[in-house]
């Protein structure tokens, strides 16, 4: 498929606009005018719609496939949300932060006030900053919380704990803040050695970064201990709310001693990831920790929704504007149509889906940490690895069968890891086919391991030179 | 020459007083084609254990510990342009650096060829 760079010749347009009959607005000042063209493709309209069709043709999402990306909650996005989103269309963003705006934009900030609001009562957390625009940012913005809370308390810190099984953006955002890392590995029993934590923990450790539940799927069992150590030695406890859709109205993290959490509301919010989306990662804290959330922060009064914008404690603002609106509508849409009780219902189904694909795989690949799962379940290619067939293979294979792959090689602590998360949304019939397809891949790296080399063989490309692609990078279109 | 190894899979090799570093045979063959390799600043002084370099493949970005103190009086810069050479010859040509030790009492911290690989037998 051509670039729509490729596609460009001269002269080509979609829209001539008609000469103008008004006289022509002050010329801009010498030096911000372009030296030279913009370089934009010359193409028809009927250009670019079939590019973009194309385009949009080839893309694989969660409207066309299932998509069991392990830690990723792919699920199906509620399209009445999209709805709700399409209302706000015509408010600028803007307009509450000018002088007198608030009373005009009441609808948007209750809005953001009622999610957050919702957000805290699910977390058990005091209050919600909805700001961050995704879930690394939003950790980043705990971290930073978290710092200013024992720098308001004199407090020396200068560690943050994170398991051996955490997302990577854990220990880079503690990092990013400016704090040392200390990596605690993981006990047989599938969660952080809790006597190997014990002996980490000091006085100068800010905080304890954990998942739960963590990157295996798995319950921690001694969440409570955990938190009650650290607290003894004045380190915060954050919660990385990637694994949320796994006990969302089950347990609130508040309450068994979290002070901090980030949320991805395009993972456990159904709202749509990456490209489709964007993200938004609201970070909920303890009553201790409001005074430092960002600015502007939305308080209710007797007089409606006002914005709070000095607070010389805050940590200021972090992003602008109020984040990703749309995505917070259709966050908070979610929410309302589900209510408690189907909210309540998502994590339980999500979690049957999960243990009901464990169950009827487990015969057919390794599974390092047998224990019943949660939202997720992590498989090992190792007995496939003999036959010279790794979880890269099979995630081929899925290529070629219309799956998007597992999550591959993640948790790192798992030799050839295959991340599986089914998510609530999908029907048993829609798994047992998936399940059906994993048992023929394993059966295929028994009977004929080579036949793996050639997938995907359906696709537009086949197997891509991963190592060529990150040595010698090419981003940049030739003709530019 | 007696290589010594760290449990992160680091090796280090005295010659002359200074000790070669590097990551072992077995991590360049668990962490798949090598794509960068992040070299410690000329001249930083470094704690045993601690983190001085990183290396990136196409599975996963990894630190590399310190297998002693010292001060790092060498890069090799190679590795920048042709990071492919960890993967071709971790424990020969694809040292990161030569650090000047400052303890070497340190080594009893540090597990011998015969034990280390006793150790990543374990592991497999």
């Amino acid at each position: 498929m051509q670039l729509i760079y490729e596609q460009s010749i001269d002269g080509r347009r979609g829209v001539r606009l008609p000469a103008s009959d008004v006289p022509a607005a002050l010329p801009l000042p010498a030096e911000l005018l372009r030296k030279e063209a913009a370089g934009l493709p010359e193409v028809s309209e009927l250009d670019t719609v079939r590019h973009f069709t194309n385009l949009s043709r080839r893309n694989f999402s969660v409207d066309t496939h299932f998509y069991p990306l392990g830690s990723c909650t792919m699920k199906y996005n509620v399209k009445a949300t999209e709805n709700g989103a399409a209302l706000f269309n015509g408010e600028h963003p803007l307009l509450p932060l000018l002088p007198g705006g608030e009373p005009h934009a009441q609808g948007s900030l209750a809005l953001l006030h009622g999610l957050a609001t919702s957000l805290a009562e699910i977390t058990g957390m005091a209050e919600v900053t909805t700001q961050p625009l995704a879930g690394a940012h939003g950790e980043m913005t705990g971290i930073m919380l978290i710092a200013a809370y024992h720098k308001a308390k004199g407090n020396k810190k200068r560690y943050v704990i994170v398991p051996d099984s955490s997302h990577g953006t854990n220990p880079a955002s503690a990092a990013m803040v400016g704090y040392e890392i200390i990596t605690i590995p993981t006990a047989p029993y599938g969660d952080m050695d809790l006597d190997a934590f014990r002996a980490a923990m000091n006085n100068e450790v800010a905080a304890v970064m954990m998942t739960c539940p963590n990157t295996l799927g798995l319950f921690n069992p001694h969440i409570k201990e955990i938190c009650d150590i650290a607290h003894s030695f004045d380190a915060l406890c954050y919660y990385d709310g990637a694994n949320l859709n796994a006990i969302m109205g089950k347990v609130r993290p508040g309450d068994v001693g979290f002070d901090v959490i980030h949320l991805n509301l395009h993972k456990t919010f159904g709202t749509p990831h990456g490209g489709g989306g964007p993200g938004s990662g609201p970070v909920g804290v303890k009553e201790a920790l409001v005074p430092f959330l960002p600015l502007p922060r939305i308080v209710k009064n007797d007089s409606g929704f006002i914005l709070e914008t000095t607070n010389p404690a805050s940590i200021g603002r972090t992003a602008n504007f109020f984040g990703n609106f749309g995505v917070m509508v259709k966050a908070y849409a979610y929410i309302l149509l589900l209510g408690r009780e189907g909210l309540i219902r998502v994590s339980e189904q999500a979690v049957l889906n999960a243990n009901y694909i464990m169950a009827r795989l487990k015969g057919h690949y390794d599974l390092p940490y047998d224990f019943t799962c949660m939202h997720e379940c992590v498989f090992s290619a190792s007995r496939q690895v003999k036959q010279g067939v790794h979880a890269l293979d099979i995630a081929k294979y899925l290529i070629d069968q219309g799956y998007h792959p597992p999550t591959v090689y993640f948790p790192l602590i798992v030799k050839d890891a295959i991340m599986i998360e089914p998510t609530e949304t999908e029907s048993k019939a829609t798994m047992d086919l998936f399940i059906q397809v994993m048992i023929q891949a394993a059966e295929l790296a028994e009977s004929d391991p080579g036949a793996f080399a050639a997938l995907p063989a359906t696709m537009p490309v086949s197997r891509l030179d991963e190592t060529r692609a990150a040595r010698s990078q090419q981003v940049c279109f030739a003709g530019c | 020459m007696e290589t010594y190894f760290t449990k992160e899979h680091e090796w280090v090799r005295m010659k002359d007083g200074v000790a070669a570093v590097g990551i072992s045979d077995f991590a360049a063959h668990q962490l798949g084609d090598v794509t960068f390799v992040e070299l410690p600043p000329l001249g930083k002084s470094v704690k045993q254990f601690e983190q001085f370099a990183a290396i990136e493949s196409v599975k996963a970005a990894s630190d590399i510990y310190a297998p002693l103190s010292g001060k790092i009086i060498k890069i090799n810069d190679l590795l920048e342009e042709s990071p492919e050479i960890v993967n071709e010859s971790p424990e020969d040509a694809a040292w990161i650096a030569w650090l000047e030790p400052s303890n070497l009492d340190e080594l009893k911290n540090l597990m011998t060829q015969a034990q280390y690989e006793e150790f990543r037998g374990g592991m497999e």
